[in-house]
């Protein structure tokens, strides 16, 4: 014999009464929209989208008006406007995104990342050429600015965390203020400093010199976030068991928190894999294929994105956008790794 | 049976007392040394970065005086064999530097309250899981490079902003600020100002929905208690919360529009005078200045460049500073 369960209510869910009154407004907005934009001088897309709006807003507060008084009329016009706000916000991403695959497959091909542009001009039909000496470029003068970046920012984070001397202030300060060092400056900040009194010529060194000072700040942000979400309880443990401060957290805190450092790492290699300005100051940014950081210019993506927009013609164009194109992709991966490896953390 | 009383009755046997101390062993003294100059490397790097520029602009600085950020003027002169002449030739950036204040408050008044409505929608209105696509969303939004902005707003957005600036023109000239005799819309510091404002739009949001998630729950279920629709429930607990928050976050979109170099460089037409007025095609940015005069300056006007640099470090600092004291002074005190 079966007892009849009880389904659990939901009072705040919509009737199918209601919504068929949703799309009504919905539609009588657009029907307005429609004939206002026929009658009225007014005209084109922004003209349909604003009376669309507003005559949205009009509908629902007269609705809310006689059914349930003033104060919800009031509420119906605030969650217009905060999801107005939303779609504002996130009709850009989605115009980039589809603009980026419009325009960037032209460029695409597979001989794009065999080929260097040594031998080819940015005007050259788009099967020739290809972006080789960007993307090792790009890894190169990356990988310099991780090794130099990843121990200073995760000593900081420590330091933050773990020691907490009398300094923690100062350097928590410092280092966000360090976050909002201009992209630009780094890069002067490394020609005025090694490139003019020493080197004397740009590299790829130089320009990993100038990311990572780009990439010190997120990397020990994040990493001391992670840190501090680890329970102090395995601390003390560590502790406990007679281990000293260095064995507590090389051998119990950083690899709990493991995960979360390489999370850490990878926005920071996200953050500075576009970063233009300053290689465009220090990098040099050949056409060929160059593994030696230590000599001559070295190109990278976002300089080879660089240089076909300032070429400016239709050729160079279309393969500034499969730069993008490519470079839009590494930085998704990137992110959804992040993502992955941090799981439910980072999104609540 | 008596195989314990040797131990048990022998003085001389009993352990002596281990000696406690609370002193670090050496490993942890080195260990903290080394964690302390990690720490301490963002103050050095700050310090050097000063230090340098500082030290590469000083002449132009010097013979520029307090002429360095009031006056517009930028001539390079040169002498007969081919030097700069540094007493003849003229630096300012006060152009630029109203440039930049200008671009980067537009893009602030642009995004802010964009920013505002979305983070309240996606925090109080926003189902589960539309909350979390779109945080997602917007947070990659936020790694994108900024040369992706510059290209995108070049070709895809300056017509729609240019019709904008025409409608504004048309029905707004009144307003002295979108005044304009010359009709020139293209590349002007309103265009650079909205491409300034999508970029920081993800920033602004997410500090925004930072503090507003942070609400203490209790004002938020006793307004409801109280009978308060959503909206007055915000109005009432959730704003007064978290206003200086969003000022913080605000302010931090302000020092990114304000450093911004490629995005610019891209949509606004660079041009050596005082400009207010947003809807003319005539602006100017510190830091795109930089990179356009860079690449043909000589080693005096480098030198000058390297100045503007540390001019604009040092405004990107004191608004980043007091950004980060505001949103950390609100966030604290949270459920």
């Amino acid at each position: 014999m079966s007892t009849p369960t009880l389904k659990p209510t939901r009072p705040w869910k919509l009737t199918p009464k209601q919504r068929g009154l949703i799309v009504l407004n919905l539609v009588i907005a657009s029907a307005l929209s429609y004939l206002i934009v026929l009658l009225t001088p007014m005209k084109g897309k922004l003209a349909y989208l604003s009376i669309f709006f507003i005559a949205t807003i009009v509908i629902n507060f007269a609705e809310n008006y006689f059914k349930r008084g003033l104060a919800a009329a009031k509420d119906s016009i605030a969650t217009s406007f905060a999801a107005a706000g939303l779609i504002v916000a996130v009709v850009p991403i989605f115009s980039i995104l589809f603009t980026i695959f419009e325009r960037g497959r032209a460029g695409l091909n597979f001989g794009l990342f065999l080929h260097d542009m040594k031998l080819n001009g940015p005007n050259d039909p788009l099967n020739q050429g290809g972006l080789l000496h960007a993307l090792i470029g790009s890894g190169i003068m990356v990988g310099i600015a991780l090794l130099i970046s990843l121990p200073i920012g995760i000593l900081t984070a420590i330091y933050l965390t773990e020691i907490k001397g009398i300094y923690s202030r100062p350097i928590k300060f410092l280092v966000q203020a360090m976050s909002g060092v201009p992209s630009i400056v780094a890069g002067l900040f490394i020609l005025s400093a090694i490139v003019f009194p020493i080197t004397k010529s740009s590299s790829g060194l130089m320009g990993g010199f100038a990311l990572a000072i780009l990439m010190i700040p997120t990397i020990a942000r994040t990493s001391e976030e992670v840190l501090l979400l680890i329970p102090n309880d395995l601390r003390e443990a560590g502790v406990a068991l007679g281990g000293t401060q260095w064995r507590t957290i090389s051998l119990i805190v950083v690899p709990a928190a493991k995960s979360g450092l390489i999370t850490a790492t990878i926005l920071g290699l996200a953050r500075v894999a576009g970063e233009t300005a300053p290689l465009v100051l220090v990098s040099g940014g050949g056409d060929a294929v160059n593994t030696n950081p230590f000599q001559s210019p070295m190109g990278s993506l976002p300089f080879y994105i660089w240089k076909g927009f300032t070429f400016g013609t239709t050729e160079s164009i279309a393969r500034s956008w499969a730069g993008i194109f490519v470079l839009l992709s590494l930085i998704f991966i990137l992110f959804i790794a992040a993502r992955t490896l941090s799981g439910s953390r980072s999104s609540k | 049976m008596s195989t314990s009383t040797p131990i048990v009755n022998s003085a001389n046997s009993t352990p002596e007392k281990r000696e406690l101390t609370t002193k670090p062993r050496f490993s942890d003294k080195v260990f903290r040394g080394v964690a302390t100059a990690g720490g301490l490397s963002s103050l050095v790097i700050l310090g050097l970065i000063l230090i340098f520029l500082g030290y590469q602009g000083f002449q132009v600085l010097r013979s520029e005086g307090i002429g360095f950020i009031t006056g517009s003027n930028w001539q390079v002169v040169q002498d007969n064999a081919g030097n700069t002449d540094l007493e003849a030739s003229t630096f300012g950036i006060a152009a630029m530097l109203v440039g930049t204040l200008l671009c980067a408050a537009l893009a602030v008044s642009i995004a802010v309250p964009i920013s505002v409505l979305c983070a309240l929608y996606l925090t109080f209105y926003a189902p589960q899981f539309l909350k979390k696509m779109m945080v997602a969303i917007i947070d990659l939004m936020a790694a994108f490079p900024s040369i992706l902005f510059g290209m995108w707003g070049f070709f895809i957005l300056m017509p729609h902003v240019e019709y904008w600036a025409k409608l504004i023109h048309r029905y707004f000239s009144w307003i002295p600020l979108f005044k304009m005799e010359i009709p020139v819309y293209t590349r002007s510091p309103f265009v650079a100002g909205v491409v300034l404002a999508i970029m920081i739009i993800p920033i602004i949001t997410s500090v925004s929905r930072e503090i507003f998630s942070q609400t203490p729950l209790d004002r938020i279920q006793a307004a409801y208690a109280l009978g308060a629709t959503r909206w007055s429930m915000i109005r009432a607990v959730v704003i007064p919360y978290g206003k200086s928050g969003v000022v913080g976050g605000a302010m931090l979109g302000l020092g990114r529009a304000m450093g911004e170099t490629v995005a610019v460089y891209t949509v606004l037409n660079l041009v050596y005078q005082i400009n207010w007025h947003v809807l003319i095609g005539a602006g100017g940015n510190v830091a795109s200045m930089i990179l356009l005069k860079f690449g043909e300056a000589g080693p005096t006007e480098t030198r000058a460049l390297m100045a503007a640099g540390l001019v604009l470090f040092i405004l990107t600092l004191i608004v980043n500073s007091i950004a980060n004291a505001i949103v950390s002074r609100t966030g604290g005190k949270g459920r």
